[in-house]
């Protein structure tokens, strides 16, 4: 036996035989012909054939993916009636005398160049929809089948290079139990497509074609990313153990998908979401997030070549908030400087980077890169239920600063016709010290609080958690976090404003009663521990928690605390 | 030859969708259709033709169509413009 590991790219686990899904023989000689109506004969045959099968893929996804998902095809069969690519084809084939793979590859290859070449990305993937078609052609012409998932008759899991949209949109998720690829990351095609068919996936293992044969037993752990190829029978009962109980979670967490998330004794909290691209929308939804309690922005800067324009984050912030339907979505100012780089933007190199010119300290100074995207943010505020969210704040004047940019911004763009809603709150990230125990006084002016608790615990411990020598100080249950953590909480009710937490603690199973004892409003996490943090509420009881958090409180040590969790919430 | 002008409104600008239903629309007719963005004029029949303009908001844009049916072909586009809301 042995493994290979690459990216868990749609979590849970399949055991199966593998079914290799090659990448099929397109070459071809170009070839001088005699009799040029014949090829165009020859060439319109393939081009209907290509057509009638891409109607049959159509109709497949739009059962299996939703109407949505297949429309993609109808823009694949406008490709193959499209007279811009059909006659210089044609024309090629009667001018040149060319055979038709010839004139297909030529004229299609110069439409793919062209839109790689686009600045929008959108464009650019276009380029491989019309590298699938050229695909589907020449396999008619060739008399090559392209082999297809369709084409499955038992329970397989796919290993393949990579898998086009055709390819995914023909999987039958009853037959397909999972899918390794060679290349991929999270956010490609095949990654996205697995979370929302929920099959068990691992992309980008570069040799997993390599390494497997047709008919090799295969587990694909999504979880960890891990494939495992003729695995002994002690690791596939292990793995079926895991199957087991995943399946018995999933189907508990299932049904709480729709439900508030509420204590054993009837205390209402908010469950919220953390994401960074409009992608991740998908897991929130399926997952039955209440809102989103952090959007982080960056990855929109992080992704490109260069500053993403106005209209970019309008569009990526307008497409998160339609999707939440009205649901609280806190959006985060940009968050970069200090460690966090952009390639296209000089920033200083600095000996303390985490304490030095980032977040909101390099927005208010450089306010051409803040100003779009306040504008950006509050033209999208007409789209649903946005708040606003200003990081890194260490004292009021810096929030008052952000807010007052804000406000200038908001009554010009509503001189010039724009729609902004009235309604938008505008809050802080507590992760600074300052900020913690200044609380009470920022409570006055911001409509709430997320405590970020990865930094926040940092700079109290003064450890940074990239250090491992000093690591052993990142201690999230340690009393003085609980102190700062309460006095923030405490703060924001006095005002009548509302406390959540957007960090890696949220989420914790063993934070998670502490936190809900010291009356934290909403926990925002990765969408994929939403169900299971709301089945963990569900079985506590909000007074026995605030009795544990009193006692933490006072504790001496993160250990007694982490030991009084233990048996206050039976972990 | 008929033409008519239009203002895009719609916030994406013309993407795949709105791009898929034009191309979709003008190729029921059997007249010539174009379109044409800043200078460039591009089949209205042709879905990487129009694509390729990446027409955004607030682009200004010429629909001309020359043929037996121009005059239906232009009015049916003008619905389907008013009627995706995109311009």
């Amino acid at each position: 036996m042995s493994f290979i590991s690459g990216i868990a790219a749609s979590g849970g686990i399949a055991i199966g035989k593998a079914y290799i899904l090659n990448e099929p023989d397109l070459s071809f000689d170009e070839k001088q012909i005699d009799n040029p109506d014949k090829e165009i004969e020859r060439f319109r045959s393939a081009i209907a054939a290509s057509k009638a099968e891409l109607e049959g893929i159509r109709s497949h996804a739009s059962e299996s993916l939703g109407e949505d998902k297949a429309a993609i095809f109808d823009a694949h069969l406008l490709v193959l009636s499209d007279p811009e690519l059909l006659t210089p084809i044609e024309e090629k084939i009667t001018k040149d005398k060319v055979n038709a793979e010839h004139a297909l590859q030529e004229t299609a290859g110069m439409f793919i160049t062209m839109f790689e070449q686009m600045d929008n990305e959108y464009m650019r993937e276009r380029a491989a929809d019309i590298r699938d078609v050229e695909k589907r052609v020449l396999s008619h012409l060739l008399g090559v089948r392209l082999s297809s998932p369709s084409m499955i008759a038992e329970e397989v899991i796919i290993i393949a290079e990579d898998l086009t949209p055709s390819d995914t949109a023909q999987l039958n998720k009853e037959l397909v139990k999972g899918f390794a690829t060679d290349i991929g990351g999270r956010t490609s095609h095949s990654a996205i497509m697995a979370r929302s068919l929920e099959i068990p996936a691992v992309v980008g293992t570069k040799e997993a074609t390599k390494k497997i044969e047709n008919g090799d037993m295969i587990i694909v752990d999504g979880l960890n990313g891990l494939v495992h190829i003729n695995p002994t029978q002690e690791a596939t009962d292990e793995y079926e153990a895991i199957q087991k109980k995943l399946e018995i979670e999933k189907q508990e967490w299932a049904k709480l998908k729709n439900e508030k998330t509420v204590t054993a004794d009837g205390h209402h909290v908010e469950l919220a979401a953390n994401i960074g691209r409009p992608v991740d929308l998908e897991g929130v939804i399926n997952n039955g997030a209440e809102g989103i309690g952090l959007y982080r922005t960056e990855f929109l800067y992080m992704d490109k070549e260069k500053l993403p324009s106005e209209e970019e984050q309008f569009e990526a912030y307008k497409e998160v908030l339609e999707g939440m339907e009205g649901k609280s979505v806190v959006v985060r100012t940009l968050d970069i400087g200090g460690d966090k780089k952009l390639p296209y933007l000089s920033l200083p190199n600095e000996m303390n980077p985490f304490l030095g010119f980032r977040a909101i300290r390099l927005c208010l100074e450089e306010q051409e890169l803040f100003r779009p995207q306040l504008r950006a943010l509050l033209r999208a505020s007409a789209y649903g239920n946005l708040k606003i969210m200003f990081p890194m704040i260490a004292s009021i004047d810096e929030f008052r600063q952000a807010k007052s940019v804000l406000k200038e911004e908001k009554e010009k763009l509503q001189k010039a016709g724009h729609q902004v809603s009235k309604d938008i709150e505008v809050g802080i990230m507590i992760e600074i010290p300052s900020a913690a125990v200044m609380a009470d006084q920022f409570a006055k002016e911001a409509d709430f609080f997320s405590i970020g608790t990865n930094d926040l615990i940092q700079y109290t411990m003064a450890a940074d958690r990239m250090n491992e020598q000093v690591s052993y100080l990142y201690q999230p249950y340690n009393p003085a976090i609980l102190r700062l953590i309460h006095m923030v909480i405490e703060a924001a009710h006095a005002e009548g404003k509302w406390a959540g937490m957007c960090g890696e603690m949220a989420g914790d199973e063993t934070a998670i009663p502490l936190l809900l004892g010291l009356g934290l409003d909403e926990f925002s996490m990765s969408a994929t521990s939403i169900l299971k943090a709301r089945s963990q509420i569900s079985h506590l009881n909000k007074k026995d928690m605030e009795a544990l958090a009193e006692k933490a409180l006072h504790m001496n040590t993160a250990e007694e605390v982490v030991q009084a969790v233990k048996e206050a919430a039976k972990l | 030859m008929a033409e008519k002008h239009y203002t895009v409104i719609s916030e994406s600008g013309i993407h795949a969708r709105p791009a898929t239903l034009l191309v979709q629309t003008a190729s029921k007719f059997d007249s010539d259709i174009q379109l044409e963005y800043k200078g460039k004029r591009v089949n209205l029949k042709s879905i990487m033709g129009v694509m390729s303009l990446g027409i955004g908001k607030g682009a200004e844009i010429i629909i001309s169509a020359e043929g037996s049916d121009a005059e239906e072909a232009l009015n049916s586009l003008e619905e389907l413009l008013k009627k995706e809301g995109l311009a």
